[in-house]
């Protein structure tokens, strides 16, 4: 009962902030713990809350199925033991991390983070999946670090910790290293191109339930605080030279992602590797972004939230389907629509997210970021966005032409009891990310709520 | 200030260490000591930010950083020792370059 309650009462918790346009600051602290939060962290806690309820049903769902007809004796209890705290502490490190107010305490929520998303991801015995664990800890671990040495040089520089002072104070020498180190940290844990080398065998050798959380939830979190330095923090520090360059990373991204997913045997492979696709489009964003305008955070909240309910009602929905049939090679999915009709369904409205089509989330995000790009005489990234989504279209139809087609000769195997939770999570986060650009709006007016910032403090 | 000079120039030293060490090493051993080599050079470098000639004028935060620093770097070594152990157990060896057969999988098993 706890999963479900706990981001239930995060969920209610922020929104009453929101109403109220809470503020307490118990002390103004320079040295201490404080909570915050403005328009795009209420998006992303907002996203983090939705998503994590509809994966802890999903879970249920999971692991009562894998315990009810197991491969190996044992081996599934012992997965749902660990499973549980280790997603507690994954979604209690996320919430910290949207709402902390200085850079250390980012720092220390980004290593539980990591910590409990690599935990997670070697809970399959597979060899393979251990040894992804590894090297998917190692890249986190790297990425903290240098995380950890840019605020060393930031603190040298500046003397200081907390965001808002950071906001306010003059470009000065140590701090475009800083800067610098700080940004690569990040991008290696967001696995931008060509980054990227660690995130598909890690997301893809993992549970399904795991392989949304990562997917969906831990990339967020560190391309959130990518964003937020590069453009509300230290946007001083920033040139034109390096938006260009993080634009073209994210080019890379989304090509190459796209064309290797293009080429996978295995469905859940595929997903992955179109995550380090999507995630480019958020990075093409870079040299997009006008701070000048109210909204800039829209096309990016848009884009990750879109990605990160639609990818995990992928993940989802494969999942289920390799439950049923034991594998999840795409050439030899022909016909699972006849028995798992809900799923594949979902599998494929997410699709639409992901390719862009309106009402998606993905539509709007694409369509704010391609205008931005033909308005700001920067055609070229327009470009990049429409041939991705081409891409994208073509990797998302590669699978789903092979789960609708029924070939004569097709086994309809049984439809195995399964219990309602494997189902529907993955259709309503689907359908969810698919009229997303309908409650834009909504989403506008949390934006626009970024002058009451609700903080609380504390002394460390 | 040149003994916090020696200082910082020696925590980047091992900074750079560690992230060479990291690369090239294939052991998992050693990578998981030269991440912890890469620790100890950023915590070196953020404990002399804390110096002063004045004793009374010692900065406490990049102390509690550092602690703080030392806590989670402990235990990210214990999850990835037991990791490399876990690695070692099910595929007989713990030298990266050997894993490789082991990292693709048919997508057939569990």
């Amino acid at each position: 009962m706890a999963p479900i309650l706990i981001p239930l009462g995060g969920g209610l918790l922020s929104f009453i902030f929101y109403r109220k346009g809470f503020s307490i600051s118990l002390l103004a602290s320079i040295v201490g713990i404080s909570l915050r939060t403005d328009g795009p962290s209420l998006l992303m806690l907002l996203m983090t809350g939705v998503t994590s309820i509809t994966i802890t049903l999903y879970a249920a769902g999971y692991f009562s199925f894998r315990i009810a007809s197991p491969s190996k004796p044992g081996r599934h209890e012992r997965q749902l033991q660990f499973f549980w705290p280790l997603w507690m502490i994954l979604l209690g490190s996320l919430n910290g991390l949207f709402l902390a107010g200085d850079i250390f305490n980012i720092y220390v929520t980004l290593e539980l983070i990591g910590l409990s998303a690599v935990a997670l991801s070697a809970l399959s015995a597979k060899p393979s999946s251990q040894i992804a664990a590894f090297r998917y800890l190692l890249v986190s671990l790297l990425g903290s670090l240098s995380y950890l040495l840019g605020i060393a040089f930031l603190y040298k520089t500046y003397a200081l910790l907390d965001l808002d002072m950071l906001r306010l104070v003059p470009p000065m020498k140590g701090a475009h290293t800083a800067f610098a180190l700080m940004s690569v940290g990040l991008m290696l844990k967001t696995a931008l191109f060509p980054m990227h080398f660690w995130l598909p065998p890690a997301h893809a050798n993992a549970l399904a339930p795991v392989s949304a959380i990562l997917s969906a939830l831990v990339v967020k979190a560190s391309f959130y605080l990518l964003f937020r330095f590069w453009f509300d923090i230290f946007n001083d520090l920033v040139t034109p030279g390096a938006l260009f360059v993080i634009g073209l990373l994210g080019t890379g991204a989304v090509f190459w992602g796209s064309i290797q997913a293009l080429r996978q045997h295995r469905m859940k492979l595929l997903i992955a590797y179109s995550t380090v696709a999507q995630l480019g489009y958020l990075f093409i964003a870079f040299p997009l972004t006008q701070i000048q305008e109210k909204l800039y955070w829209l096309p990016v909240i848009c884009m990750a939230m879109g990605h990160g309910f639609a990818k995990t009602a992928m993940f989802m929905a494969s999942g289920a389907i390799f439950l049923h049939v034991k594998h999840d090679r795409i050439n030899e999915l022909t016909g699972v629509r006849a028995y798992l009709p809900v799923t594949v369904f979902a599998y494929t409205i997410a699709g639409v997210n992901l390719m862009g089509l309106p009402p998606s989330g993905g539509f709007i995000a694409k369509w704010m970021l391609i205008y931005a790009a033909f308005e700001m005489h920067k055609w070229w990234w327009g470009i990049v966005i429409m041939l991705g989504s081409l891409l994208a279209a073509a990797y998302v139809y590669r699978v789903v032409s092979k789960l609708y087609v029924m070939p004569p000769d097709t086994i309809i195997i049984e439809k195995k009891a399964h219990s309602m939770l494997l189902e529907w999570p993955p259709l309503f986060l689907a359908i969810l990310s698919l009229i997303l650009g309908i409650l834009a709006p909504y989403m506008v007016s949390i934006l626009l709520l970024s002058k009451k910032l609700v903080s609380i403090g504390g002394i460390m | 200030m040149i003994t916090t000079l020696i200082y910082s120039v020696t925590g980047i030293a091992l900074f750079c260490m560690g992230f060479t060490a990291l690369i090239l090493c294939s052991h998992l051993l050693r990578k998981i000591l030269a991440i912890n080599f890469m620790a100890s050079g950023v915590f070196l470098l953020l404990i002399t930010t804390a110096y002063s000639p004045d004793p009374a004028l010692l900065d406490p935060v990049p102390q509690a950083m550092v602690l703080t620093g030392i806590v989670v770097s402990v235990s990210t070594t214990a999850l990835a020792l037991v990791l490399a152990c876990r690695v070692q157990e099910t595929t007989g060896s713990a030298v990266f370059k050997r894993l490789l057969p082991f990292r693709k999988n048919k997508g057939q098993k569990d």
